[in-house]
Order: structure tokens, then sequence, then C-alpha cells
């Protein structure tokens, strides 16, 4: 008998669970293909060392290890824990490991083919949900749970809820994935899709890879389990630019008959350049209504927007001038790949000659860990995903959050900026 | 006991501060940091047993695990809350922590009632009213009954090796 009509999250893991079919709300037993953990695999592994001992990890290939959060190390604590992980990589012959400078782990475990069509992967970090832009069921777990799929390869997952999201009419110029996020986020709010499954339907191909990244990480901002694009030549042009084949993937696309929880739809045509005010990523506002907020301080990069097609726009809007004398422009490259390919296209010499400051590649500012800290009273304009406050340091600091365009526009005045106006002229 | 009230969307670095995330694991490094951000009195008024009731997404942000560690390392009782975060949610299975989804014991609380817990009628009562809540499925349950995660997985691993 043919199983019945499934969602995307469904299928996945109803494949993954050993089931023919799924419901929302059942538990399965899952053997992720592979876990994403970073600078926390120090803590991780701390949780374990007798069982370590004793059993070893339950396989070499499974664990993806990238050093990424504090890079380079920012104090003697944070340089042990590095340290830690690389004693840990050697003695257990952990296969996939990056270290200092290869770049944030989301753009690393896409970049270098590991995040496929019809994969599942878990990942000790809540943004573990990008790698839906590849087709991929992936989700963000605690520390504690990656400390025992290390030991057994196993966890159990509950079956979501699936949200459709059809994505209709096309981007006008000016405007991109970030504002579209920014603008389903700020419709839907931060918990609008709490424990679901969201899939991007519609006029989806006017996105590139870079462009699915940005919407799928900031899934969890609105609560998702995980994010997904289906696959489509974008999707294999961009698969086999990194050297995997067809044959290493099997898409997984849902059926049309499936049941959502719900539908909705947006036109994108009328999408404007969006800011998410202090202090949750929902609180939205276009950016022609905030001109008259200054900033201190702005940061182009991170896993959200830190891709080639991003410093792009940014070296565009921001060639043959000079940012405002009272900002600092903090670019941060989610790669080391991407920083070689902005390099060799000019765009960071842009970018530096206008007044940017180039970070390493990794996650730094975004968390308040090192490297662009906030003082009280300041404010910082982002292409990162979270705003909560004193996340960048200061409790009586501000973060704003916007799209490549709108940060580099802004850099420009040293105050929030609709980037429409500045490429007018 | 206690009861500690805060509102909608209470983040995980409201919870923990996220500059911190990367110095303190131990839950004696976390404790004098929770809630740090939100409620300053927090850290050093907290007694086990007290109770935390929230409004929506409570935990949502990041992943990481400081704020439920630190939270059963303080020994609260329970949070409960109209909704939580996911991440958050699988966090407080692991470490043994019980999270309660019950918008209407949260709707009917008013500062001073008093709040009793009964996990395993699944009950809570608030100023004399019962609002009930339903058990933890059975794989869930087993990781709960284990004391946690790691216990559950050091016992798996045991069985395995025999």
């Amino acid at each position: 008998m043919k199983p019945m009509p499934m969602t995307f999250a469904e299928k996945i893991l109803a494949r993954y669970g050993g089931e023919k079919e799924t419901v929302p709300g059942q538990i399965v037993t899952v053997h992720p293909d592979h876990l994403l953990t970073h600078d926390n695999t120090a803590a991780i592994i701390q949780k374990i060392q007798p069982e370590l001992e004793k059993h070893g990890v339950y396989s070499q290939t499974l664990p993806i290890i990238v050093i990424d959060h504090v890079v380079p190390a920012a104090s003697e604590k944070t340089a042990t824990n590095h340290q830690r992980i690389r004693q840990f990589v050697k003695k257990h012959h952990i296969k996939h490991f990056f270290d200092v400078g290869e770049g944030v782990c989301h753009q690393v475990v896409v970049e270098k083919g590991f995040a496929l069509p019809g994969k599942l992967i878990l990942g000790s970090d809540s943004h573990t949900c990008s790698y839906g832009a590849v087709g991929a069921f992936s989700s963000g777990i605690d520390r504690t749970e990656a400390a025992a799929l290390l030991l057994t390869g196993e966890t159990w997952l509950k079956v979501p809820q699936s949200i459709k999201i059809i994505l209709d009419g096309l981007l006008p110029s000016g405007v991109y994935a970030k504002d579209v996020i920014l603008h389903i986020i700020g419709d839907i709010s931060s918990s609008g899709a709490t424990y679901c499954s969201v899939e991007y339907h519609g006029e989806v191909n006017q996105f590139s890879i870079d462009d699915r990244f940005t919407i799928a990480n900031m899934g969890v901002e609105m609560g998702a389990k995980n994010s997904v694009f289906f696959t489509d030549a974008i999707t294999t042009t961009y698969l086999n630019s990194l050297g995997v084949k067809p044959s290493a993937y099997t898409p997984v696309s849902p059926d049309d008959e499936a049941h959502y929880m719900k539908t909705l739809t947006y036109d994108l045509s009328e999408v404007v350049p969006m800011v998410a005010c202090p202090h949750t990523v929902d609180n939205v506002k276009p950016a022609a209504e905030l001109e008259n907020v200054d900033i201190q301080q702005c940061l182009i990069g991170t896993c959200t927007n830190g891709r080639l097609s991003d410093f792009e726009i940014a070296a565009n809007i921001l060639k043959g001038k000079k940012i405002s004398p009272d900002v600092r422009l903090l670019i941060l490259p989610a790669s080391k790949t991407i920083l070689q390919k902005a390099l060799e296209k000019g765009f960071i010499k842009t970018i530096v000659d206008a007044g940017g400051i180039v970070l390493p590649p990794g996650c730094g500012p975004c968390l308040g860990a090192h490297q662009g800290i906030l003082a009280p009273g300041e404010r910082c304009l982002s292409t990162a995903n979270r705003n909560f406050k004193g996340r960048m340091g200061s409790k009586e600091a501000e973060i704003y959050l916007a799209s490549p365009a709108t940060v580099a526009a802004s850099a420009l005045y040293g105050r929030i900026t609709n980037p429409l106006e500045e490429i007018k002229q | 006991m206690k009861v500690w009230k805060y509102g909608d969307d209470i983040n995980t670095d409201m919870l923990f501060p996220g500059k911190y995330t990367y110095t303190c694991s131990t839950p004696e490094e976390i404790k004098p940091h929770l809630l740090e951000d939100l409620d300053p009195s927090f850290a050093a008024n907290v007694k086990k047993g007290d109770v935390i009731l929230a409004g929506k997404n409570f935990g949502c942000g990041s992943s990481r695990e400081q704020p439920v560690v630190g939270l059963k390392a303080v020994g609260i009782k329970a949070v409960i809350a109209e909704s939580f975060a996911r991440i958050f949610y699988r966090a407080a299975i692991n470490q043994g922590l019980l999270l309660i989804e019950s918008p209407d014991a949260v709707k009917a609380y008013h500062e001073g009632d008093t709040v009793e817990i009964n996990a395993e009628a699944g009950e809570i009562r608030i100023a004399g009213n019962v609002f009930s809540f339903p058990k933890l499925p059975k794989e869930i349950l087993a990781i709960q009954e284990a004391g946690g995660l790691l216990n559950y997985t050091r016992l798996k691993l045991q069985k395995k090796k025999k």
C-alpha cells in the first residue's frame, strides 16, 4: 500500500527512522549523517571523559568539528579550549576537523560538501538549520545531546508539523533575501513557527544558494525546527561546483497532497528594505522609517550574510566613497574560501579603501565573544541573525539587523539609511 | 517557595549572557550569572524548590545549555510557561529539568498565589485551581527516569558491552 502523502520533514524522518511513513508528534530514533560541533566541543567532551576512555567515539566520520566562535583565541581559557579540541581530534582520529581561520561552522559544512539534499545533520548550534538551503534536514541541539551522539551515533526526534511558505512575485532591485526573511519573521513573530518545519515554495528560482542560506539560517529566529529549499538546477549547479556529483545524494520533496499546519503566501514585489530593531528579531520596521537612528558600528558578514555576493553588494555601494568617520565598519567573511575570492575580485580592497576593517573568518562579534564589543549607548547595524539585549557587549547598547546593502549604505552616513536611496544616486 | 514570574520571549541571552558561553561551563561557574541581564536579584536569591512562571516562547535563541544546567543546579522545581522554544525544551529533557507547558495555569496566576506541582499526577494547583498537564512520550520519559540523557546513554553503552 502506498504511504500517505507526506511533507519533507515527515519523509526524511520516515527514511531515517526506518518507518514507511510518519505523522506529526511521532517520535523516531535516527542516526544523523553528521554531527556538527564547534568551540563548544571542549565542553562537550569534558562531560564524557570516562565514557570516551572506555568506549571511544561511535564513528570517526560522524563528527564535523570547526573552531570558529572565538578565533583566534582571545584568552588563555579559550586557547586552552582549542588545545583540548585538537588533542581530542588527534586521539580519536576525527576525520573532519577545521581549525582557526577556516570559517564559520555552517559555511564550512556547506562549502565542503557535507550538507546535501536529503541528508540529516544535527549540530550543537542553533543556526544548524542553515543547511536547508541545499535541501538537507538540519537542526540545532544542545551540548549534552551532542555528547550522547558522539558516543552512540543516535538520538530521538519528534516529527514536526510543517508550514508551507509560498514566495510569489519578483524581488525589486535593491531588496534582498535578508529583507525577505526579516519581513516574514516580522509577520509571523519569533515564535510563529515554533517546533515546525518550514518549507519554501513558489518562485524560489530567483534565489541563489547565498540567498537561500540567509533565509534558511534565520529559521530558528521564528522558532522553526528546520527550514528547507528543495533541490533544483541552482542546487545541483552549486553542488557540482563543489565537486559533488548527483549520484552522491537523493533529494526529498514533499507530496502535493501533504498536510500543512498552515500555508502562508508573500508577494515579494511588495518587500522593502527591512531592519530588525532592538531587542527582538521580530521587531521589524522598514529602513526608510529609521533614518534618524545614528549608529557607531556596522558589521557585514557572519553565517547569515558573509558570502561573496554579500561583499559584492557592499563593495558596489562603497566603491570610491568613504564611510562616516563616526562609524567602525567590521567585515566578517564566513569562510577563508570566501575571503580569498573576495580578495581576487577586489571587493575587499574596495571595502577597506572605504574604511572597512577585515576580521578573521569566524563568529566573534556576533555573539559578543570578542572583536567589536559595544559600549553603553552605542548602536550596531549588523547583517547577523540575532539582536538580543546585551548580545554584543553592553546591556545598554543596541543592535539592529539588516541586509548588507542597508548596512553598507548606512556606514556611509553614520545613520540607518534606506539603500534604495543610496543606489539611486 | 518563591515564584519568579517573567513575560514572553525570555531568550537565552537573558537567561545566561552569551559572552560567558566559552568561559563558563560547570554548574558552579554558571550559577552566579543566571538571569543576570533579566533579573539581577535572581542568582543571589533563588532557592531550591522555587518555580519559574513565564509567557510564550520561553528559552528562545541559542542552543547553549548553560541556562538549563544552571536552573537545574540551583534547584528550580519546574518552569511553567505558555510555550517553550524547541532547543530549550530538548535541553531540559536532557538535564532532567521539568518543563510544563500550560497557558491556562500561567494566565490564572496572580502575585502571591501558591503554586503546587504534582509531577506524578500531572497536576499544577494554583490558589485552589487545578491544571492538568500531559505525561511525556515514553521514549522521553525513559531519559527523564534515567536522570537525564548522559545517565541514559551510560546505561545503554553498558548494556551494549555485555
